[in-house]
């Protein structure tokens, strides 16, 4: 029960992109079609799931042991730079498709604030297990795919209507994402 | 580096031409989520000030030295660094900051106007004018933060920097202390901003 509480409230309450404004660079760098956000989706799951094991088991067994807790963001950040590199040569290697299918999205993820929000505040949570860091990390990655995905779609219905000459590109996405934020709004309350 | 530039639009660029929110759309995510105040965007662009001055001058410094290949995780270092100095500090001087900023304070570091002032400007400039970028961009930022959040201060809660102007029981927009407000009020400040700038500059 505990853990269905944390999967919804990651994906709809608490939406990572829509309330609480992380990875906010893809949703809008990568939204043009439906296609590249479903891939930029995939590679987010794959490198938030790794990286937060990475990460959690790092801060639980060695910056804790050792007192060096005040080393965190350093450290996270470079396990994930590092981790996106390594995941990227061993897909190479191992899953051609995959890796053309996520290929161009992985150094794109470095900077994907979402990755290290998500890893720094899985270690946050209340009596945290890696088993909850992992649920944590994976329905945050839902969470990002479900927004940009209906961001996208909706994009891609924009490219036919007609907009007025001040509010082409940028402001009526940002537009979009607000109602698209007001509507997420309304799964408060819900846990 | 034998080519001059002008030092005054060098600093003037990052505040209207290369303004890093409202044109190139760079560090959005502490942009969206902090400025719920105009205090807390002011708080979040002076640290982001701060990491970006510090990060341009040790990186405008070192730049020889480092091998090309491996230059972005060492800027990250460097940047990561100063994030954690920002970040102690802030919870040692003021806690009631350190707290409304909350995981934004950390994420400094993956924010992609320092990254990208580092990787396109400090490592191919003299330190002086990748002092004056910093100063130009970082004030930039500071502007759009705290003027995204006044706006939503003063729709959302009818105040400025904590200073109430409506009475106790007046009914304000809440939606815009909310995150959607944040999307909204960007969107029309972005527009406010292009039509000032295309007026003024052509």
């Amino acid at each position: 029960m505990e853990y269905i509480i944390i999967i919804i409230a990651a994906i709809f309450v608490n939406n990572i992109v829509l309330a609480q404004f992380l990875g906010i660079c893809p949703f809008l760098g990568v939204s043009s079609k439906v296609s590249t956000s479903v891939g930029m989706s995939g590679a987010v799951l794959f490198v938030m799931t790794i990286a937060t094991i990475a990460s959690y088991l790092l801060h639980q067994y060695i910056l804790i042991p050792l007192g060096l807790d005040y080393l965190r963001t350093i450290t996270f950040i470079l396990v994930i730079a590092a981790l996106v590199q390594m995941v990227e040569i061993i897909l190479k290697k191992v899953s051609p498709p995959l890796y053309k299918a996520l290929g161009v999205f992985l150094p794109l993820i470095t900077t994907n604030c979402a990755v290290l929000g998500v890893a720094i505040l899985a270690i946050g949570l209340e009596d945290g297990s890696l088993l909850k860091a992992v649920i944590f990390a994976i329905a945050n990655s839902i969470g990002f795919a479900l927004a940009i995905i209906v961001f996208a779609s909706i994009r891609e219905q924009l490219e036919l209507a007609n907009i007025p000459e001040g509010m082409k590109g940028v402001p009526i996405n940002l537009l979009v994402a607000g109602l698209l934020s007001l509507a997420f709004l309304g799964f408060t309350g819900l846990v | 580096m034998t080519k001059n530039i002008d030092q005054k639009q060098n600093f003037l660029k990052g505040i209207i031409k290369e303004n890093p929110v409202f044109i190139m759309l760079l560090g959005m995510c502490p942009t969206l989520g902090v400025t719920s105040s105009a205090f807390n965007g002011l708080g979040m662009g002076v640290a982001t000030l701060f990491v970006l001055l510090m990060s341009n001058i040790v990186v405008s410094l070192i730049k020889t030295q480092i091998p090309s290949k491996v230059r972005i995780p060492a800027f990250i270092i460097i940047i990561a660094s100063f994030v954690t100095i920002v970040e102690m500090v802030l919870e040692a001087f003021i806690p009631f900051l350190y707290e409304q900023l909350g995981i934004f304070i950390p994420l400094i570091v993956v924010n992609c106007l320092i990254l990208g002032r580092a990787e396109s400007f400090a490592s191919k400039n003299n330190l002086w004018s990748s002092i004056v970028d910093a100063l130009g961009m970082g004030i930039g930022f500071i502007i759009a933060l705290t003027v995204l959040g006044a706006t939503r201060e003063i729709l959302g809660s009818g105040s400025i920097f904590e200073m109430k102007f409506v009475s106790e029981d007046a009914n304000t927009f809440i939606l815009f202390i909310l995150p959607p407000g944040a999307f909204i009020a960007l969107a029309y400040l972005s527009v406010l901003f292009n039509k000032i700038s295309i007026k003024t500059f052509s």
